[in-house]
């Protein structure tokens, strides 16, 4: 089955095409719909086959590398489009086809009605492309193909509505807000590129295989390989949205919800992560590299689980619930626990792409209302909508036995047992307040009297955007129980499955084994001791008092601010970074170095030679008869040298 | 027979009084009879050569320069024609619209 595996990443160009030359033609929303969904449910069906095979292979047979075509030969370069089929992008797929399809169906429901439809699901499905592309490339450049691939598709679908207002810090319109999404992601893959380039310089091979296979040779803490991995991290942590490079994603909430929930929580911002856990064998050889990754991680989820606290727009609590959930994948990958970090992308894609068409269900009911503050007592009127986005808030706050339970807890524990205390400290605190920002969200939301205005009549989604919430509420239930620790009995059937992709990493990490379960059961306690305080403060300060916000920041003044103004890290960069930028393009690059240097030589050109024009033109006497002695005199002189010579 | 460089003499000399008519002279329909005078010094040197080396090549290119001759006078004189009416004068040293 292995060879079908172009066929996955077909399907979705083929939907493009058909939509992206015919959709304006079409003009039948439902056909339209159709062919986008329809394309990426035929790679997820493909996937699922190859999957299922898979399971029935040897361990060491399921990894195998399918060549379409030589894509660039020049030299010693060669690159090949091919792909890597294994444990690892398998997976990776099936979570990309499997939610990707259902957001697809959802979005036939959400986008009812708006002129832009067949462009939607144009940009849909060539996401999908490039994100097939970036999962299962078989090597650095095919990988970056898909990974700007999925760049640009999240700067058209931030800007989709590119004639709205979206509010932001030096931010007016969507197209604000995407242009700042692709400028940082740039930063982000100027450093990939830069790694790309030292890794051929140090293997001369783009190939995974061949890299990770060379690197077996190579000694733990070598300078280069640290300075691959650290470049490899920076492009990560644009396109995955960790510190220093995070401040686009709260702002990419201006695209449509289906968007948000499908580019900005489930599979493009995993990105980073999948990047590093492929390049396993290479990070376990930079331990500096790892701390880093480590700490940012920890440092992000903190961070950004903090700031979700104070905000009051449905969608940017999600975002930087998002940003934080994604801190804790790196915290995972920078203690080594890479099965981890790959776990709770697989479990976080269910719960947080179910939360996002969930908040967009309440968007589409409160007519493009927000403002959570505006809300409440939507509990009857969306049922649907209410429990699913309970049962994801449940998953996400870590309640046992939901999916973000074993996820979250495997990556507390292995920041315990492999990081330090301080890492699970950290990832401790901010699980805390994801408990504490989901309910308050939840209870402001769908709970207590209703405090929008009388002319809104909130109302239940149709059945395409039900539908996915059910089957994804369903997922975050069930997902957590491939990943059953050993410590509760379970065989942790992801860990075993993904052993082969992380064997060589973790030969050259070499962990210590754990054995003590008293610990991993106390850990285990306090995660959902953790869990069960969030959703009761949550719960009990804003059923009580949904007002309670302005008496929290009254009580904690600056330190509030602090956080309803996202620290002012945007501020910030925009005083530091773009501010200078700007200026120094307006006054010197535009005003002396455009206007007088350039411009003053091309006009220095021209009027040279209009002068020296001038002066020939006096030679032109006007008289044929002058021309002619000239002519005459030319062919004298010439025959004379051909006589003489 | 006439020796070939007789002939040869004879064009160079038709041939420069050519030159000298058209760099020298200001009516414009004199200037046309040096031309002609130019070209038919080469068709003499063609038919020379032609009958010197035995080969027809040149008799046939002396064909060719008489049409192509014929052609050219019919379009220049029109255009003297034309600029005698615009001009009333075929003086070209009066004709240099196109001077600075």
């Amino acid at each position: 089955m292995h060879q079908y595996v172009g066929l996955i990443v077909l399907f979705p160009l083929i939907g493009l095409l058909v939509n992206g030359l015919l959709g304006r033609k079409i003009k039948n929303e439902t056909i339209v719909g159709i062919i986008g969904s329809g394309a990426v449910g035929l790679s997820f069906l493909v996937a699922a086959a190859i999957f299922i095979e898979m399971l029935g292979m040897p361990a060491d047979g399921r990894s195998q590398t399918v060549t379409l075509f030589t894509w660039i030969a020049a030299g010693s370069l060669k690159v090949s489009a091919s792909y890597l089929v294994d444990q690892l992008s398998i997976l990776m797929t099936l979570v990309v086809t499997g939610v990707g399809f259902l957001i697809h169906i959802y979005s036939i429901g959400y986008m009812h009605g708006d002129r832009g439809f067949w462009r939607f699901f144009t940009y849909l499905n060539l996401f999908i492309f490039a994100m097939l592309n970036l999962v299962l490339a078989d090597n650095y450049l095919l990988m970056f193909l898909g990974w700007e691939g999925v760049g640009l598709c999240s700067y058209l679908l931030i800007g989709f509505w590119y004639d709205r207002k979206f509010e932001g810090v030096k931010i007016t319109w969507t197209g604000d807000a995407a242009n700042k999404a692709f400028w940082v992601n740039r930063i982000g893959d100027f450093a990939f590129m830069i790694g790309m380039f030292l890794i051929f310089r140090e293997f001369g091979t783009l190939t995974f295989n061949e890299v990770m296979g060379d690197a077996e040779t190579l000694a733990v803490g070598n300078s280069t390989v640290f300075w691959i991995t650290l470049l490899l991290f920076l492009g990560a942590t644009g396109k995955s949205a960790q510190i220093p490079l995070f401040v686009w994603l709260p702002d990419a909430m201006a695209g449509p919800t289906p968007v948000s929930a499908l580019i900005h929580a489930a599979t493009m911002v995993t990105a980073g992560v999948y990047m590093v856990a492929r390049n396993s064998a290479l990070y376990a050889l930079a331990p500096d590299t790892m701390t880093v990754v480590a700490i940012g991680g920890a440092m992000t989820a903190i961070m950004a689980a903090s700031i979700g606290i104070a905000q009051n727009d449905i969608k940017k609590v999600l975002a930087y619930s998002t940003v934080s959930q994604l801190g804790f994948m790196f915290l995972a990958l920078g203690v080594g626990a890479f099965t981890a970090a790959i776990f709770h992308v697989m479990t976080h894609a269910f719960f947080k792409a179910c939360l996002f068409l969930g908040s967009g269900s309440v968007i589409h009911a409160m007519h493009e209302e927000q403002d959570i503050r505006h809300m409440g007592g939507l509990k009857k009127i969306m049922p649907y909508t209410y429990w699913t986005f309970l049962i994801s808030s449940f998953a996400i706050a870590g309640f046992p036995p939901l999916s973000g339970f074993f996820s979250k807890d495997e990556i507390l524990w292995k920041a315990f047992a492999d990081g330090s205390a301080v890492f699970w400290f950290i990832g401790a605190a901010a699980a805390l307040m994801t408990a504490f920002y989901m309910f308050r969200m939840v209870t402001l939301t769908f709970e207590g009297e209703p405090r929008w205005a009388k002319d809104k009549h909130p109302h239940e989604s149709p059945a395409t955007m039900t539908l996915p919430l059910v089957v994804l509420a369903a997922l975050a239930v069930i997902g957590g129980f491939v990943g059953v620790p050993a410590a509760l009995g379970g065989g942790n059937a992801i860990e075993q499955w993904l052993h082969p992709v992380f064997v060589q990493a973790h030969h050259s990490l070499a962990l210590p084994a754990h054995h003590d379960h008293a610990t991993e059961y106390l850990l285990m306690a306090i995660s959902v001791a953790i869990g069960v305080t969030g959703f009761w403060f949550g719960r009990s300060v804003f059923l009580k008092n949904p007002d309670a916000d302005r008496t929290i920041a009254a009580k904690t003044g600056v330190l509030y601010r602090l956080l309803a103004n996202k620290y002012y890290v945007d501020d910030a960069y925009h005083a530091t970074v773009v501010n200078p930028i700007v200026k120094t393009s307006d006054r010197f690059l535009f005003g002396i170095f455009d206007v007088r240097i350039i411009d003053g030589a091309v006009n220095g050109l021209a009027k040279t030679t209009g002068w020296v024009s001038s002066m020939l033109r006096y030679l032109q006497t006007g008289v044929v008869q002058n021309y002619a002695a000239l002519v005459v005199v030319g062919i004298v002189v010439i025959l004379g040298i051909l006589i003489f010579t | 027979m006439i020796p070939v460089h007789y002939y040869l003499i004879l064009s160079a000399v038709m041939f420069i009084t050519g030159v000298v008519g058209v760099l020298t002279r200001r009516n414009a329909i004199i200037i046309f009879m040096s031309i002609e005078l130019m070209l038919n010094s080469v068709n003499l040197t063609f038919v020379a050569f032609s009958s010197y080396l035995g080969n027809e090549a040149g008799q046939m290119f002396v064909f060719f320069v008489m049409a192509v001759a014929a052609a050219e006078a019919a379009v220049g004189l029109a255009i003297v024609i034309a600029i005698f009416r615009n001009t009333q004068t075929i003086n070209i040293n009066q004709v240099n619209i196109l001077k600075w």
